[in-house]
């Protein structure tokens, strides 16, 4: 890092230091490395009835846990997007292909990828995440064996390609083919599961910004996945999320890699259209 | 011989009336959302265990409410209404009805059912995340909602 830009990360971590955590999301801004600057709230998207404005979920941290995000030599989650970067080169299975084989680069070949995605695929007629891409490289392309869907090995390649689309603003397709599945997610968005009877709307859509417990409650957001927490010290994929949330109304959940949860995917990322791609974010 | 026998005999008999007089989840009957019978049949609520459900266990009131009087425990929540003075704005019927089927009193309320047992979607084993068998629990006993009920009963303001 320069001396320049490590004046503005400086800077920008006083400006953090300075504003007080309170209700609601806080004023701070995200500029990463001194350099990428991340929108963190801007106007819902035209779908969104009930809210009028969006914030990534790092508005709503404290200011702690934000600054580990604002300089990838402090944010742990880039050491597993480095790793990946190594999986990334090396061939595997049958074909003796790498990733790199078919792709080149990362930063270019994937380059926009995550802002995109879940995508309707039209070979497969259906909406695909970034996961079942990788995995059906793997699988039809490599002759590799399948990744497990939340397992580490895919969560720290999908942070790999969501890093080098940071900053740039999240735009999933709702119309068109991928509407079918859109509908279905936001059906799940707004149903009351469990013996609690919550849904993804009373936490993410009217409560946001109040304390439940412990916990600050954010819009559920999933432009920064996958997000390293601090708690369980890994990245986290956003079905893994998913399913923690479902769980915690005391329900029986969708498996990771459901067609349930690629719906509730596609429409959760939706509601963050705007808002700038922040994977691998640093969250509690 | 004789004494002993009708000492068990009344005891069997006031074992089954006890259960008896317990009211079920689904035969609890709501009027404007109160519930004016105990759900234990008399027993009464013990203010002490109440105290200890807001906090713990299937209660957890303060993942959601503030409360003045249990501010030696951490993290009470926002997202329903501070519960001080609760008992001036409620009667005792009221409480039990609110925590029993908030959404009785409260159209489309966040607040959980907690002495419910049927209409779930998607029914979880706890938070297992696994799906549920058997018979139903509801969140709360008959004893524990009245236990609840009789400790929002000493939050008054006057
Ligand atoms: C009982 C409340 C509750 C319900 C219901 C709930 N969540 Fe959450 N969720 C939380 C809490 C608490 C957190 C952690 C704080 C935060 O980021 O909001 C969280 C975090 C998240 C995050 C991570 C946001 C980030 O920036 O890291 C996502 C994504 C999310 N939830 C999505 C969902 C979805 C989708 C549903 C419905 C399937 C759902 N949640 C249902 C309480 C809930
Ligand atoms: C997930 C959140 C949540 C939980 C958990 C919860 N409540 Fe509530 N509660 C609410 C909300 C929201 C309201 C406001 C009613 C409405 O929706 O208009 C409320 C209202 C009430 C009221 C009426 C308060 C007033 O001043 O009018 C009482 C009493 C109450 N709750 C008691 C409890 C008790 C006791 C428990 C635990 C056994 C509990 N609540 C658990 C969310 C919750």
């Amino acid at each position: 890092m320069n001396a320049a830009t490590k004046m503005a990360s400086g800077l920008a971590l006083a400006a953090i230091l300075a504003t007080p955590a309170l209700a609601g999301p806080d004023d701070d801004n995200l500029i990463v490395n001194g350099e990428i600057e991340m929108i963190t709230e801007t106007a819902a998207p035209a779908h969104m009835e009930y809210v009028d404005t969006i914030y990534s979920g790092w508005r709503f941290r404290s200011d702690e846990t934000q600054v580990v995000q604002t300089d990838d030599f402090d944010n742990p989650g880039m050491i597993w997007v480095e790793a990946a970067g190594e999986v990334w080169e090396t061939a595997d299975g049958s074909e003796g292909k790498s990733c790199a084989s078919c792709h080149g680069a990362v930063d270019e070949a994937m380059k926009g990828v995550r802002a995109v995605y879940p995508k309707w695929n039209d070979e497969r007629g259906e909406v695909t995440t970034i996961e079942m891409e990788v995995n059906n490289c793997r699988e039809n392309r490599m002759g590799a064996d399948k990744w497990k869907y939340a397992g580490g090995d895919m969560t720290n390649m999908v942070a790999l390609i969501s890093s080098v689309s940071r900053g740039m603003p999240v735009n999933v397709a709702i119309d068109g083919p991928a509407q079918a599945t859109w509908e279905a997610g936001k059906e799940l968005y707004y149903t009351r599961t469990g013996q609690l009877e919550l849904s993804c709307a009373n936490c993410h859509e009217d409560s946001y910004g109040m304390m439940i417990r412990a916990d600050h409650l954010s819009q559920g957001q999933i432009n920064g996945f996958p997000t390293y927490r601090l708690k369980n010290t890994k990245l986290n994929s956003v079905h893994a999320r998913f399913k923690g949330c479902v769980r915690d109304t005391r329900a029986h959940t969708f498996a990771p890699g459901s067609a349930e949860f690629v719906a509730l995917e596609l429409y959760v990322a939706s509601r963050g259209n705007g808002l700038s791609v922040e994977g691998p974010s640093v969250r509690n | 011989m004789k004494r002993i026998l009708t000492t068990v005999a009344a005891l069997a008999i006031s074992g089954q009336f006890a259960t008896a007089a317990e009211i079920a989840p689904s035969d609890v009957v709501y009027e404007d959302g109160a519930i004016a019978a105990s759900l234990t049949g008399g027993t009464p609520g013990d203010v002490e265990n109440g105290r200890k459900l807001m906090n713990k266990g299937a209660g957890n009131c303060i993942a959601c409410h503030e409360v003045t009087d249990l501010k030696d425990l951490p993290f009470h929540g926002e997202i329903g209404p501070m519960l001080d003075g609760v008992a001036d704005r409620w009667s005792e019927a009221e409480l039990r009805g609110i925590i029993a089927n908030a959404k009785i009193m409260f159209e489309d309320t966040m607040m959980p059912s907690f002495y419910k047992t049927e209409g779930f979607i998607r029914l979880g084993d706890a938070y297992t995340g696994k799906a549920h068998e058997g018979e139903v629990a509801p969140l709360l006993t008959a004893q524990e909602v009245e236990d609840v009920v009789a400790y929002l009963m000493t939050l008054k303001d006057e």
